[in-house]
């Protein structure tokens, strides 16, 4: 008997229609756990590092956490992983709602796609019976509204099913993939599934899935379901944290108006400036009324009691169901103070299937360039001449691919601006490995950030922080009375490098945290990202959040009582990391390099270059990676990983070089410095003498 | 039949604080797993969320009675301007459709307001108080109440007459 786990996936030939029900290995459990650790080994093993987004060996997979589909809280995540037509390299955008769980009670843990079908279908998996179904009749459907056509054509108002609109459909590179309110958005998966011809993916499941203590299960559940409960009571103060933050779950913008933080923080329009002095009492009079009256309900991911997500019934526009952050962001690229025009536009762009970070940046960069006349009269025809009518416009034509303004879009701002010949950079100037980022612009250079967006295997580092509070305290007795209700932090010294880290001085950014306690910091952070990311569980409730109701001392609890395993914390640990330098190593089987890793160069105003560079170096050797970021044999070795040594050895990736070895600089300078060269050409600092420089 | 007192057993669900989470379904169909938390399936579950997102429909709504053959007289309901299929919001356990039917056994379910539990389980894991206990004492006639497994056997009877019902476990009985 198979604990927590299905313990079968789907295999579908797209291309023949050929469907197997796989039974998986047990011992994979034990090595990746599930999730992304076992998609990981999935696309490691089976995908050639040549393969591109879009030719049909790309495999997309669609996977529920280990821990989906048993009574753990917050255990929803459907995580779709494939090769991004964006950076080139592996994806893996979640999202929540009902659709994994779902698939768990269907009998599998995941949905392995491969090949293209030759005409549009939608999958229907009913327990033991699967089907590929016609879609010629979707063909255009919006991703919310498709969910309910399907359900209703296949009378079965149970089924949960995950759906790409147009964007997906025209393989626009920041495509989502929709189910119900939430959706998997970056890296562009949706893009691979309408490549691969897929509408959406219906799952009805009526099974058991068996715990393998089911008492002690419920025990652990209950002192959980205490912990939510006092903190949904107790929200922490906002004194030194937004308010956002304050409370568990996904950050609580549907319910909060005070919007004071995001819109003086951060940059609007193309990522370009700040407004500091945005937020006034009238406008949270206005917001409050607006985001009052346009909120109907507030509503849930599956087995969740918060309420991250709401249905929106704004004026006349169409219902649809919004979360987080996309409150705010068209408002900001389209520099439109009106919080109307935001709940307008999510709109078309949740029916079109887009992403909600990366679309509004490429819009506010397609209009950069009509204002610097690469996009010309002609390309601009028939668009409206007010700024929110532009933004229609161009959402429309993008998600259509319609004329030379659609078409370049849709390939993201990367993309886009390659295509037309301009220089890296100048346009598309807040990317990390090709990719959109948060429209983050600020002072001091800060460590953690650093390396998180340097280094994060999600490319994106949004939600990727969470567990540390974002800035210091102010003051002493604020971070005393923190610290002392702080079970979720690994040890004491995580409790000092809080209570000495200051706004101001020698313990502040960017040389405080030191390079020593920000790898342990960013790597203890990124660690809790992966493990929810295998257990299937929200990062809201574990690895994004302050004092969430996760945590390194709790996870095995629930892993262990679900699935019968015997972990301790060091074992969760080399199960985690295990999956983590597989997918590293992955990545560098695709190119990924150390010259890649390299926050937006306008990202913070102060910069380091030396230290900065020093920095990493110090956590590329701290996690057991050389200096061009690729995991040493030793590390690997530890790792029971010693084929994926042998394999990186024989493709002349790892090498037995001196130079790549770290040598610790401590007396780097601390001088800031420009990461611009002197001739205007932008470029990130490296030492003349680097290896990964000579290369190129 | 002699007069007894009865401990009535209200839950009342304050359907607009409901988020559709359906923890409720996973914590009903764990507690009725055997061994008790060791499975859970919400479409054993006893109660059911009713949920129309875009249109602000999520109703808890409990596993009523069976109703051996379909009902003649039905509803069909119209909110907010959208109009629902018959028997959409209906409790009873029913040949109609599959809720509230055990979908291995085919057997119906029924709410049996997790007696001897201290309170539902359904009702303690619900952290966004939509559902409450009431309880009340009242004076009721003394009747056999059907247990668990009584209302399943009673199903059977009413579809295949209690004399086809007998034959068969007799037979079964024998062949053990
Ligand atoms: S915390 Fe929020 S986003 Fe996370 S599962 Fe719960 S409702 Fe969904
Ligand atoms: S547990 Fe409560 S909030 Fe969740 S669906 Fe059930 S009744 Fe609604
Ligand atoms: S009262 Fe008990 S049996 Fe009835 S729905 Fe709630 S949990 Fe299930």
């Amino acid at each position: 008997m198979r604990y927590a786990e299905a313990g079968y996936n789907l295999e579908i030939d797209l291309a023949t229609g050929n469907i197997e029900k796989v039974e998986t290995d047990p011992k994979l459990m034990e090595l990746h756990l599930g999730g992304l650790g076992t998609d990981v080994k999935i696309h490691y093993d089976r995908v050639p590092p040549e393969t591109q987004a879009f030719d049909p060996e790309n495999l997309l997979i669609f996977s529920a956490g280990l821990l989906c589909g048993t009574p753990t809280f917050s255990a929803n995540r459907m995580l779709v992983s494939t090769i991004s037509p964006q950076t080139g390299l592996l994806c893996y955008p979640m999202a929540g709602g009902f659709w994994a769980s779902e698939l768990k009670y269907a009998g599998y843990d995941k949905v392995i796609m491969r090949n293209k079908s030759p005409k549009l279908v939608y999958i229907y998996i009913n327990n033991d019976k699967v089907e590929i179904r016609d879609a010629a009749h979707l063909k255009g459907k919006g991703a919310l509204e498709v969910q309910d056509l399907i359900r209703e054509e296949l009378n079965e108002p149970d089924a949960q099913v995950s759906a790409i609109g147009l964007a997906g459909e025209n393989r626009c590179f920041g495509a989502s993939i929709e189910q119900s309110k939430s959706s998997a958005s970056r890296g562009g998966a949706g893009a691979v599934m309408g490549d691969k011809n897929v509408k959406a993916i219906a799952v009805r499941g009526t099974k058991d899935i068996y715990l393998a203590d089911g008492p002690e299960f419920m025990k652990q559940l209950k002192i959980l379901a205490d912990w939510i409960d006092h903190r949904n009571h107790n929200p922490l103060p906002n004194k030194n944290i937004m308010t956002i933050h304050t409370g568990v779950g996904s950050p609580q913008a549907m319910k909060i108006v005070d919007e004071k933080w995001h819109t003086q923080g951060f940059a609007w329009g193309n990522s370009r400036r700040r407004r500091k002095t945005f937020w006034n009492d009238e406008l949270e009079k206005q917001w409050t009324e607006i985001q009052t009256k346009a909120l109907r309900r507030f509503i849930s991911c599956f087995n969740c009691p918060q309420q991250c997500g709401a249905l929106i019934t704004h004026e006349d526009t169409p219902r649809y169901m919004a979360k987080c952050f996309s409150k705010l962001s068209y408002m900001f690229a389209a520099e439109i103070d009106e919080q109307g025009f935001n709940w307008e536009i999510l709109e078309p762009a949740f029916q079109y299937g887009f992403d909600s970070f990366s679309t509004p940046q490429v819009l506010a960069m397609g209009v950069e360039l009509r204002k610097d006349g690469i996009f010309t009269d002609e390309d601009w025809e028939g668009c409206p001449t007010d700024i929110a009518g532009t933004f229609f416009w161009l959402l429309d034509k993008m998600a259509r691919r319609e004329g030379r303004v659609g078409d370049l879009l849709a390939d993201g701002c990367y993309g886009a601006c390659r295509r037309l010949g301009l220089p890296e950079g100048k346009y598309d100037h807040n990317n990390i490995k090709k990719h959109e980022q948060m429209c983050v612009k600020l002072g001091m250079m800060d460590p953690l950030y650093y390396l998180m967006y340097a280094t994060n295997e999600k490319v994106s580092i949004t939600q990727m922080e969470g567990n540390w509070p974002q800035e210091p305290f102010r003051e002493m007795a604020d971070r005393e009375e923190f610290v002392k209700d702080w079970p979720h932090l690994p040890d004491d010294r995580f409790k000092k490098w809080f209570l000495d880290w200051e706004p101001r001085g020698e313990f502040a950014n960017p040389f405080y945290p030191t390079k020593e306690i920000s790898a342990e910091l960013v790597d203890w952070m990124e660690m809790l990202h992966n493990i929810d990311d295998a257990l299937g569980i929200c990062c809201g409730m574990g690895s994004f959040c302050l004092k969430p109701a996760y945590h390194i001392h709790n996870y095995t609890k629930f892993i262990n009582a679900a699935t019968g395993l015997n972990l301790d914390e060091d074992g969760l640990r080399k199960a985690v990391n295990r999956s983590r330098n597989l997918h590293r190593a992955l990545q560098n089987r695709r190119g990924l390099r150390r010259k890649d890793e390299v926050p937006p160069k306008d990202h913070w105003k102060h910069r380091f270059p030396e230290y900065e560079y020093e920095l990493l170096s110090y956590y590329y050797n701290f996690k057991g990676w050389n200096m061009d970021a690729i995991p040493t044999r030793k590390r690997l070795e530890e790792l029971d990983l010693g084929y994926v040594a042998d394999d990186l050895e024989r493709r002349g990736i790892l090498k037995d070089d001196p130079d790549l070895v770290y040598v610790p600089n401590d007396n780097v300078s601390r001088e800031e410095g420009s990461i611009y060269l002197q001739d205007g050409q932008s470029d990130f600092y490296i030492p003349d003498d680097h290896v990964s420089r000579k290369e190129g | 039949m002699a007069k007894i007192k009865n401990k009535i057993r209200t839950i009342k669900i304050n359907a607009d604080l409901c988020n559709g989470c359906r923890t409720c379904e996973v914590v009903c169909s764990a507690g009725h797993a055997t061994p008790r938390f060791s499975s859970n399936n919400p479409a054993r579950a006893r109660i059911h969320v009713i949920t129309h997102r875009l249109e602000n429909i999520f109703l808890p709504v409990f596993a009523g009675e069976n109703t051996p053959a379909q009902c003649l007289g039905r509803e069909k309901y119209v909110i907010d301007g959208k109009e629902y299929s018959e028997c959409s919001f209906c409790k009873a356990s029913c040949s109609a459709r599959g809720r509230f039917i055990e979908p291995d056994s085919g057997l119906p379910l029924r709410c049996d307001m997790c007696e001897g539990e201290e309170q539902p389980l359904c009702v303690e894991w619900c952290l966004n108080k939509v559902l409450t206990l009431e309880e009340r004492e009242e004076e009721v006639e003394e009747e056999v109440k059907l247990g668990e497994m009584e209302f399943g056997l009673q199903s059977l009877v009413e579809k295949h007459g209690l004399e086809k019902l007998v034959d068969t476990i007799a037979r079964m009985s024998q062949k053990r």
